[in-house]
C-alpha cells in the first residue's frame, strides 16, 4: 500500500489534537497512545475509504471515538464500575503546583458522563462544529447541543461558577434604586 | 472484510458552513465563557509534540522492507 504523502502529512497534523482527544477520553497517556496508535493503524488498512479532499481530522477523530467507545463497552461489561475507574484515573493525576485550575477543571470533567465529556471536548477544544461532533459520535445535532449545554450546566455547578452580573440588578440599576431610597 | 466495519467510518465532509448552537438556556454568556476558556486552557495542557513512534510508523509505509505494508520495493 502506498499512501499519498499529503494523506500522510494530514494524518500526522491531526496526532497531536488527536492525543489530547485521548487523553481527555481515558486519562492516562499510556492508553491514549496505544488508541492514537490503533487509530493510525486502522486508518491505513482502510485509508481507500477516506476520499482526499474531506476532513482527515474528523474521520481520524471518528475512528478513536469507536475504538475507545468499543473498549468501554467490553470493559465495563468485565468491570462493574468501568466508569468509577475513569473517573478515578482521571481524578488521580498528581497535581503540579501551580495548576489549581487545571487540576480542578480535569476534576470536575472527570465527573461528567463520557457522552457529555466527549460531545464538549469535541466542540469546545477540538474545533469540530456541532455538525462534525454529531458525525463523530454517530449522534443527531440536536443531541450533542443538548450534551454540551449538559455538560457546561453541571461544570458550572463543579466549579462553582458564578456569574454575579446575570444575578439582580447592574450596579447602574443598584444606584438608582438606592438614590429612590434615599429621596 | 466486514468485521469491526463500525470503527472505520465514511468519509466526513468539511461542514463549515455550520453555526454555532445558541447559547445554553441556563447559562449567561460570561459563565459560558469562563468554561470554555478553562476547558481550552485544559485542552492546550495536553497538545504535546507527536512521539517519534507516529512519524516512524506512517514513514514506514514508503520503505521497502518497512513495518507498513507495501505494494512496492
Amino acid at each position: 500500500m502506498k499512501v499519498d504523502s499529503a494523506v500522510r502529512e494530514s494524518m500526522l497534523a491531526a496526532v497531536p489534537g488527536l492525543r489530547a482527544f485521548a487523553m481527555s477520553l481515558c486519562g492516562k497517556i499510556d492508553h491514549a497512545d496505544d488508541l492514537v496508535q490503533e487509530t493510525l493503524l486502522r486508518a491505513l488498512t482502510n485509508i481507500d475509504s477516506f476520499e482526499p479532499g474531506t476532513n482527515m481530522s474528523a474521520w481520524l477523530f471518528t475512528i478513536l471515538r469507536n475504538l475507545f467507545r468499543s473498549e468501554y463497552r467490553k470493559r465495563r461489561r468485565e468491570v462493574e464500575d468501568g466508569d468509577g475507574r475513569f473517573s478515578a484515573t482521571l481524578k488521580s493525576q498528581p497535581a503540579q503546583p501551580g495548576h489549581m485550575e487545571f487540576e480542578e477543571f480535569r476534576a470536575a470533567l472527570a465527573q461528567l458522563p463520557p457522552d457529555q465529556r466527549e460531545a464538549l471536548v469535541l466542540v469546545g477544544a477540538s474545533g469540530f462544529s456541532y455538525e462534525e461532533a454529531a458525525q463523530i459520535c454517530g449522534s443527531a445535532v440536536g443531541t450533542i447541543k443538548s450534551r454540551v449545554n449538559r455538560a457546561r450546566t453541571r461544570l458550572a455547578e463543579l466549579l462553582a461558577i458564578e456569574n454575579a452580573h446575570d444575578m439582580g440588578p447592574d450596579s447602574t440599576t443598584q444606584a438608582v434604586l438606592t438614590g429612590h431610597e434615599a429621596g | 472484510m466486514r468485521d469491526r466495519k463500525s470503527a472505520i467510518p465514511a468519509p466526513l465532509a468539511d461542514a463549515t458552513a455550520t453555526k454555532r448552537g445558541r447559547n445554553s438556556a441556563n447559562l449567561g454568556p460570561e459563565i459560558q465563557a469562563k468554561i470554555g476558556k478553562q476547558l481550552r486552557a485544559y485542552y492546550a495542557g495536553l497538545i504535546e509534540p507527536t512521539p517519534e513512534r507516529f512519524v516512524e510508523l506512517l514513514r514506514a509505509l514508503d520503505k521497502p522492507g518497512g513495518k507498513g505494508p507495501t505494494d512496492e520495493g
